[in-house]
């Protein structure tokens, strides 16, 4: 349920990436890049865990599947929070810039 | 339990990599294209520094979240040592060389796919240029 809903971000993130290049300001690559090497790193898990458990691992219990989708939730606004912060921090569209400044004056 | 460190440390090993390419290149080669039959442009090859961030952000993206997934588990402390799984040394060596070498064997070859795919667009660009300023002359 990680490894999915990690994968939606990733092609959802990635469309919106598309659209909007190459003038695209809100550096939304960096959430692309985010959540396909998570989305990797979770296949690789997966991968092992279907070695290991076999057919099982597709029949999740209930709860397992709910926290795992809990996870999966909190795994994208993770994501989300350090894009928010890199942007933030690189301020491709000198908004923060220009409202510090303003104060100042 | 312990997998994301194997990502993450080619990710510190890749980053000072990149640092140390950015310092060494020389300014990227132009070229014109011609894009959706449009007017000529000027292009530039992408930088190799610019390629390894790819990796780069594949690798720490990657491992930011699954060590946030370690926690989630209990599996990252935040009090020494760090890792639970450091009681059984053992298991905890036997996942890094198992799972945590395949994420980073599995990244590094989507990532060679994307340069290899890259190189070989920015390639075509710079063979047909010939053939367009023939047209061009014609």
């Amino acid at each position: 349920m990680t490894l999915l809903i990690t994968v939606f971000a990733a092609v959802i993130c990635t469309v919106i990436w598309y659209k909007n290049v190459p003038k695209s300001e809100m550096n939304i690559g960096i959430l692309c890049w985010i959540y396909w090497g998570a989305s990797l790193m979770w296949l690789v898990d997966a991968i092992f865990e279907y070695a290991d458990i076999g057919a099982e691992y597709f029949n999740p219990t209930p709860s397992d599947m709910l926290n795992d989708f809990y996870l999966g939730l909190s795994a994208v606004a993770l994501g989300l929070v350090i894009w928010l912060i890199i942007v933030l921090v690189k301020d491709p569209r000198g908004v923060l810039k220009e409202v510090l400044l303003k104060k100042k004056n | 339990m312990s997998c994301f460190i194997v990502p993450a440390a080619e990710a510190v090993i890749t980053t000072i990599a990149a640092k140390a390419i950015k310092a060494k290149e020389v300014a990227p080669k132009t070229v014109e294209v011609q894009f959706d039959g449009a007017g000529v442009e000027t292009a530039e090859k992408i930088p190799f520094s610019r390629k390894i961030k790819w990796l780069n952000n594949l690798l720490w993206g990657g491992s930011a979240l699954l060590a946030f997934e370690h926690i989630w588990h209990g599996e990252v402390t935040p009090w020494f040592p760090f890792l639970t799984a450091s009681g059984e040394p053992a298991q905890m060596l036997h996942e890094m060389a198992t799972t945590g070498v395949a994420m980073s064997a599995l990244v590094t070859c989507v990532w060679l796919g994307m340069v290899a795919v890259s190189s070989a667009i920015e390639n075509r660009a710079v063979k047909a240029q010939p053939v367009k300023s023939q047209v061009a002359e014609q």
